[in-house]
């Protein structure tokens, strides 16, 4: 910069070295942060995709589960597949018209009243209850009545979706313009045909991504399902009775196994649940591009 | 026709008035089909609180205030839950003092240094730490974390500060590759993310003219964030924290794999411990009576610690964005 046009011209340079130096210092350490965080990811992602990779073939995938003394190539998580898919189904058709159903009250009925703020709190407040008291929940009011199934773990996993699926419903119920609605009534439709026919379109895309976020968050959960389907390692293709298994309590009983073969069976199953999310993930973000007209 | 227009049931999402009172069925029930299932929220937390407490009674009948003692020997009835509260506490404590200035600080970095166009794909980054399941934390922590940092960090620190006053009483010997430590680092990770975003959240609603009237003043950057931003988004931050926090504590499995199960209160942070909701985990399958009753109540204790905690962060959450969009 040209500082020496003439003597009155005030000194525009930067500040003093210290306050630079310190400012310099602070960038640093938020740079820091972030690379303190990548490092245990990067970490994690390498060792189950390079001890996950190795034992995952057509046959792990289908195989039944064996014994853990036996070696890795034996056997595979046929079963804990097979139950993760269909649990994780179930949960998805009990919480998602029921969370969508509830954003719906609380945006287009709700509105301001006393009734929709407690809900809408409550709702909020429901995201942290931990996911294990989910499980003792759904075990005294279900299992001890009708015993393990794969309904039971269904019904933990949707009381953990539910509250996310209308928490993100809601942030886009509320970003469909009001003359939309405005210019159906003038039309003469009801506010119900206007909601369903009107305002869900609009907002699909962001209502479709926030479920399947969801529902990849509920597939990877353990904590729920160890006392409401138990964990066998037969497979078990009826939903609605007797125990089931999956793959997060699957690699919860292995991890806690010294034989080399359950581990690596464990490293396996990790790196399908993990593509499982990923693949969900990469979906909804999919849907978010193609479908949403309405964007923050 | 009627002469008195009510007003719509509508409420401000569309603002539309009814010409004749009479409303259609169908739309009646649709209206009540949404508020039942709205209200389904307030069912299922209130059927969690009756439900739980109901299975635990029998713990807190014949314990009484003994529930907070450090005695827990089931085998001889005997069912303390001090040990498993301190282990929670310990455990999320460690968790925020690792993960809340890092969090914080990549907030700032992404509201305030880098780029728009930088700042999503690092989002992307953080988000996917959030991706990763629970259980594949814990074998991950079990199998390859627990072990590497035993040999590598736990046996040096040990055996450095032995001896040593203070700092011998919380990292001498015994350490452990499982230990309340390594369940801290952990859940450090896991809360990161929800920290991060909703810290970055509340910065980002600091008004860019406080911003520019900082840097006007001949500001750097940092005195801008200290002078500025901070005092701004402090309540907020309080809030994001207490948030991690309420999910430190309710965290299971990955806990449940890498604490080390032992029962005890020690102030050694590198020896074995446990937590309410890893004891859950590991001991509620061959439970029963009064043992099963007492891990119930110790979902109950949980529930009502996370309960209380988001209550509060939520209402700091919510206060703080309201007095900023007031202001």
């Amino acid at each position: 910069m040209a500082a020496s046009a003439g003597p009155q011209i005030a000194d525009l340079r930067e500040p003093p070295s210290w306050r630079r130096t310190k400012s310099r210092i602070a960038t640093v350490l938020m740079v820091a942060a972030f690379v303190l965080t990548i490092i245990p990811l990067g970490f994690v992602l390498y060792t189950v995709i390079a001890k996950g990779a190795s034992i995952i073939s057509w046959q792990f995938l289908t195989g039944s589960i064996p014994p853990n003394v036996v070696p890795a190539n034996v056997g595979g998580m046929g079963p804990a597949i097979v139950g993760t898919l269909e649990i994780t189904a179930l949960a998805t058709v009990l919480a998602v018209p029921l969370g969508v159903l509830g954003a719906i009250y609380l945006n287009e009925y709700g509105g301001n009243r006393p009734l929709a703020k407690v809900i809408g709190f409550m709702s909020d407040v429901m995201t942290g209850v931990p996911s294990i008291v989910m499980g003792l929940f759904i075990f005294s009011i279900w299992v001890l009545h009708f015993g393990y199934s794969g309904l039971a773990g269904a019904f933990a996993l949707g009381c953990l979706m539910l509250p996310i699926v209308i928490r993100s419903t809601y942030e886009m119920l509320r970003l469909v313009p009001d003359p939309l609605r405005e210019a159906s009534y003038a039309l003469g439709a009801s506010k119900a045909r206007v909601t369903v026919t009107v305002v869900l379109p609009a907002a699909i895309g962001g209502i479709v991504s926030g479920a399947l976020l969801a529902v990849a968050r509920a597939a990877g959960e353990t904590a729920p399902l160890l006392f409401t389907i138990l964990t066998v390692t037969t497979v078990n293709r009826n939903v609605f009775s007797g125990p089931n298994t999956s793959l997060p309590s699957q690699i919860f009983a292995n991890a806690s196994s010294p034989y080399v073969g359950a581990q690596a069976r464990g490293w396996g199953a990790a790196l399908t649940l993990i593509a499982i999310a990923f693949i969900l993930m990469i979906v909804a973000r999919l849907v978010t591009a193609r479908f949403a007209r309405y964007l923050r | 026709m009627s002469t008195v227009t009510k007003a719509d049931p509508a409420g401000p999402a569309g603002s539309a008035r009814q010409l004749s009172e009479r409303r259609p069925l169908g739309d009646v029930s649709f209206q009540a089909v949404a508020l039942a299932a709205g209200l389904l929220v307030l069912v299922i937390l209130a059927l969690i609180a009756i439900s739980t407490s109901q299975q635990a009674s029998s713990w807190f009948s014949t314990e009484g205030l003994k529930i907070f003692t450090k005695a827990w020997n089931p085998t001889a009835n005997q069912f303390g839950a001090l040990a498993f509260i301190y282990g929670t506490a310990v455990t999320a404590a460690i968790a925020l003092i690792i993960a809340v200035p890092v969090s914080v600080g990549i907030a700032l970095l992404l509201t305030e240094v880098v780029p728009y166009r930088w700042s999503r794909p690092i989002v992307y980054v953080i988000d996917l730490l959030a991706v990763v399941p629970s259980v594949v934390w814990g074998l991950w922590g079990i199998l390859v974390f627990a072990p590497w940092i035993q040999q590598h960090v736990y046996n040096h620190v040990g055996s450095g500060v032995n001896g040593l006053p203070v700092l011998g009483s919380l990292f001498g010997p015994p350490v452990s590759g499982a230990s309340f430590f390594t369940a801290g680092i952990i859940l450090a990770f896991m809360i990161t993310p929800i920290v991060t975003s909703l810290s970055r959240e509340v910065i980002a609603t600091v008004p860019v003219i406080d911003k520019e009237g900082a840097y006007a003043l001949g500001a750097t950057r940092w005195e801008m964030i200290r002078g500025a931003v901070w005092p701004h988004s402090q309540g907020g931050v309080v809030g994001a924290v207490l948030l991690g926090l309420g999910r430190a504590m309710g965290e299971t499995i990955a806990v449940a794999l890498v604490i080390g199960s032992s029962a005890t209160i020690t102030s050694h942070l590198l020896a074995p411990g446990y937590s309410m909701p890893s004891v859950i985990a590991n001991e509620f399958g061959e439970a029963s009576g009064v043992f099963r009753a007492a891990l119930m109540g110790m979902g109950v204790l949980l529930f009502a610690f996370t309960i209380i905690i988001n209550v509060i962060a939520r209402a700091v959450v919510e206060r703080s964005a309201r007095r900023h969009r007031g202001a």
